[in-house]
């Protein structure tokens, strides 16, 4: 395919389909939904909405080509790929003359476009069956027009129209023209493909549009971006969240040949949200210039609020708040009785450390300021907020900001926030309009990231004496996301608490989750699957130890505890927020969490004898929608060397679009996960990070991960049913159903991430 | 002046030696397809081939090129078919994408050696480049899947740029 982003092209594509109806922007497609249900979900939710009008993402050229204009950022999932093939199936195209453009962020135009939370399918599959099926209306009609036949005689077959009658047949390029002069067809006239027929949706052989560029070199990444005349800056930032530079020197750093000037940034008041950190950038007429020169600065920074930010003494905080009680964030029957009164009692502590999404390629993006204008060639998750974001640095309107979306060289959450795309707005404008490439370091990345949260998951449960649960407590503490946006946040958010905290369906009659109060000294934000990897850490070990004390197999005490097969409203659990989705349409499946566990487990052998210093461990986590089980099986050797032979994971997202991506999502998730419990740990000491780059802040390798990944896919009823997400869900059961495994083997239970060299010991 | 070989084409450099190959070929080249991932060897983002062999040009200065020759991702493969780029799409490795053109280079250069690895073989020659997205599963099979198909000249002195 070779397809490119070049948004250059984009005008002069979209000229096929698309000509002459420009001037749709912003209006109500059909697609719009009537303003009678009083509350919106999934996609309807989000600002923007969900747009389906097919003038704006298909345009078909006199020579057949069928230019796809995929909105969402690419950054792996491959959204590009799946985004067309659904169009492409729905309107029947030929996939060798499809081709995929870039749309430029615009959600007045296009719909909502932020790239995260695992719902680019979930929000957008039936608006991109539309999108197909009323492109494939409208040609078929201009063929019927042309032949002077009524519609319904046409079929369209694999970019042709035919009118079997009379022999009779065109390609959608002859019809193209008279097509995109006809009115899109009303929602409820559409006609959609029997699923049977999909020549691409749900098949696993489709290649990647974006594979040829890849693999030679050809893609194009934010850091990519070459514009004429442009220079390259780096930042030097205070070093302390929140910190403000009061005095510098620059003479050695304008000595360095090719620095062309200093520019100061201005540090934005707590919470920054996310407005850059201010400092000294340096710009010159290389990237090697740049560094060397920012070498040279010397700096005197005011740390500010968060100097005394030490990881240890706040691990400290957070127990001695996780040991007494908080704020009630769920509650049933009456745990402390329950627990007084319980044959056996379990505390247990977990400890997550702060962790960096660290994508390979670190933040950067190329801005040109022209006047009160301002392009951006950014690798973003979020182009709109990019526009935001830049417009009030500069203080010109959004609209004014034009956003080219690239290929995002890894997001995991990171690239949600364009402080790094600002940056480099305000150094264009400081050199007068010349376009400015702004690269952060890797070290940058890890010192001025927005990390995940760090947080103590304090558990204590009690058993009868049949070992069967009767009380269930939970304390999370955490600093919160939105501490980084608003001032004097201290608890966890609903969407954090929902993310596996307070959800959880357990069988046990008295149960409570509290959420003390913790400060944030950094900024938080999104990592992929958010607050899911603390909670299902915590919670799933402790089922596993539940489990233990109660001497019953660990995967049929989670069965137990899960419950029969029913339907819960999550509001029913205390989650009015179950990812922005409809409470019923996307209530809590316990078949389907039961059914990912039993399957996980039939197909990792569980239950089967393992050599000594081998085990299993199982976990299972509901999250963006879409319900994962996973099986890892380890080894521990005699010096307490940890290896990976195997890890299955079933994985329930409803209908499959693009199985091959699903299960690279998957086999990724699983690794990820290894990673962050093996080896991820962000630390501050005096307010500042510890971690430099990737020898003091190691993610998996090669060697380290598992060997065998097997991703089971569970099958959906039909196309119809409602779609999970993806992205995310993986990740949540590998860390605790590794840490339940390594108990397995070596009856140690490790509560304290990272593992790091626990096991030696 | 600083004369070497990158992509089949001669360089004449007369900058600052001690400026590394990644910048030189990034900025200064338009080369972009050698990324940019650490800076300090510990990523493999930035690997290229100097005289056939796997180096991370981000620790490469001008300096140290004197008379050799390098070939980047641009240079493997006149048309994109290598062996590696062949089975890399086959199997649909990459996911983000951007540290693919480093393990692609580590890759032909192991095979280029070691035509068929063992599994010890490819940890060794591929534990320097990370994927954040985790396409390791893919990357081992890709590699077994080219085995036995990179051939001396294919693998070190690329083509056209």
């Amino acid at each position: 395919m070779g397809a490119t982003i070049t948004n250059l092209s984009r005008r002069a594509v979209l000229m096929g389909l698309g000509a002459g109806t420009f001037v749709l922007a912003g209006g109500l497609g059909p697609g719009a939904r009537a303003e009678d249900s009083p509350k919106k979900y999934g996609g309807d939710a989000m600002p923007g909405g969900v747009k389906d009008d097919p003038r704006l993402f298909v345009a078909v050229a006199a020579d057949g080509t069928v230019t796809i204009l995929c909105h969402r950022a690419e950054m792996g999932q491959g959204v590009r790929t799946s985004w067309a093939m659904v169009i492409a199936d729905e309107m029947d195209a030929d996939w060798s003359k499809v081709r995929v453009d870039q749309a430029l962020g615009d959600e007045a135009r296009y719909g909502n476009q932020n790239t995260d939370g695992s719902r680019s399918m979930r929000h957008h599959f039936q608006a991109l069956r539309r999108i197909g099926a009323a492109a494939r209306q409208m040609l078929a009609q201009a063929a019927a027009t042309q032949w002077g036949v009524p519609v319904a005689e046409v079929t369209a077959d694999h970019h042709s129209l035919v009118h079997a009658a009379s022999g009779r047949r065109l390609g959608y390029g002859e019809v193209a023209a008279a097509a995109a002069a006809l009115p899109v067809p009303a929602r409820e006239t559409l006609v959609f493909k029997d699923p049977a027929k999909f020549r691409y949706i749900g098949r696993a052989d489709i290649g990647l549009v974006d594979g040829f560029d890849i693999t030679t070199g050809r893609a194009t990444y934010g850091i990519d971006v070459r514009r004429e005349n442009m220079l390259y800056a780096v930042v030097a930032r205070p070093p302390v969240h929140g910190g403000k530079l009061v005095h510098y020197e620059v003479d050695e750093a304008l000595k360095v040949p090719g620095v062309v000037k200093v520019v100061v940034l201005n540090t934005a008041p707590l919470p920054s949200g996310f407005l850059p950190k201010g400092g000294l950038a340096v710009v010159a007429e290389n990237t090697w210039a740049a560094l060397k020169g920012r070498e040279k600065l010397k700096l005197t920074w005011e740390n500010g609020p968060n100097a005394g930010y030490d990881s240890v003494a706040y691990r400290a905080e957070l127990e001695a708040a996780a040991r007494a009680p908080g704020q009630v964030a769920r509650n049933q029957g009456d745990v402390d009785t329950a627990l007084k009164s319980a044959a056996k009692r379990i505390t247990a502590e977990y400890y997550i450390p702060h962790l960096a999404q660290a994508p390979m390629e670190p933040p950067a993006a190329v801005a040109q300021v022209t006047g009160d204008k301002c392009e951006i060639w950014g690798s973003t998750q979020a182009p709109q907020t990019t526009r935001e974001t830049v417009a009030k640095v500069l203080s010109i309107p959004a609209e004014n900001v034009t956003v080219h979306q690239t290929l995002v060289g890894g997001g995991f959450g990171r690239k949600s926030k364009p402080d790094y795309i600002a940056e480099a707005a305000l150094l264009s404008r400081a050199m007068d309009g010349r376009p400015v490439k702004l690269t952060f370091t890797r070290t940058d990345d890890l010192h001025h990231g927005f990390l995940h949260t760090v947080s103590v998951e304090r558990l204590e449960g009690g058993l009868d004496a049949k070992g069967k649960p009767v009380a269930w407590l939970h304390r999370t503490v955490a600093p919160a996301i939105n501490a980084t946006f608003a001032p004097g946040v201290k608890h966890e958010g609903a969407s954090e608490l929902g993310m596996g905290a307070v959800n959880t369906p357990w069988i046990v009659p008295n149960l409570r989750v509290e959420n003390p109060e913790a400060e944030s000294h950094t900024r938080i934000g999104w990592f992929r699957s958010v607050s899911n990897i603390p909670h299902a850490f915590a919670v799933q070990s402790f089922v596993a130890e539940l489990a233990a004390a109660a001497g019953r197999d660990p995967k049929d005490f989670l069965l137990d505890l899960i419950g029969p097969a029913r339907q819960i409203n999550p509001a029913d659990m205390a989650d009015g927020w179950n990812y922005n989705e409809d409470p019923v349409v996307y209530a809590y499946d316990t078949g389907r969490l039961r059914g990912v566990v039993e399957r996980a487990a039939k197909e990792s052998g569980w239950g089967k004898p393992l050599p000594k210093g081998q085990g299993r461990g199982i976990a299972a986590h509901r999250s963006f929608a879409s319900y994962a089980a996973a099986v890892v099986h380890v080894a521990v050797d005699a010096q307490g060397k940890l290896t990976i032979p195997r890890v299955d994971i079933a994985f329930d997202c409803g209908p499959v679009i693009n199985p091959d991506r699903v299960r690279a999502q998957l086999e990724g998730a699983v690794i990820q996960g290894v990673s962050l419990a093996t080896l991820g740990e962000i630390s501050f000491k005096a307010g500042q990070v510890q971690q430099d780059n990737f020898d003091s802040y190691p993610v998996t390798r090669i060697e380290a991960a598992p060997k065998d990944i097997r991703v089971h896919l569970m099958p959906a009823a039909q196309y119809d049913a409602p779609l999970g997400g993806v992205g995310e869900p993986g990740v949540p059961p590998i860390a605790p159903a590794l840490l339940n495994a390594i108990h397995a083997a070596t009856g140690k239970r490790i509560r304290s991430l990272p593992i790091r060299d626990q096991l030696q010991a | 002046m600083i004369t070497f070989t990158l992509n089949g084409q001669e360089q004449r450099f007369e900058g600052d030696p001690e400026m590394p190959l990644l910048w030189y070929l990034r900025d200064v080249q338009g080369l972009t397809g050698t990324k940019y991932g650490c800076g300090e060897a510990l990523c493999g983002a930035c690997t290229v081939h100097a005289d056939g062999a796997p180096i991370r040009s981000c620790q490469t200065t001008l300096g140290d090129l004197a008379g050799r020759t390098v070939t980047t991702i641009e240079g493997l493969s006149p048309d994109g078919m290598h062996p590696v780029q062949v089975a890399w799409r086959e199997l649909n490795v990459a996911q983000c994408g951007y540290c693919q053109a480093g393990q692609i280079m580590s890759a032909a250069a192991l095979l280029k050696d070691t035509p068929h690895p063992s599994d010890e073989a490819i940890d060794d020659a591929m534990s320097g480049n990370i994927c954040r997205c985790a396409t390791y599963p893919r990357i081992r099979a890709a590699i077994k899947k080219a085995a036995g198909q990179v051939h001396r000249k294919t693998a070190s002195t690329g083509g056209a740029k």
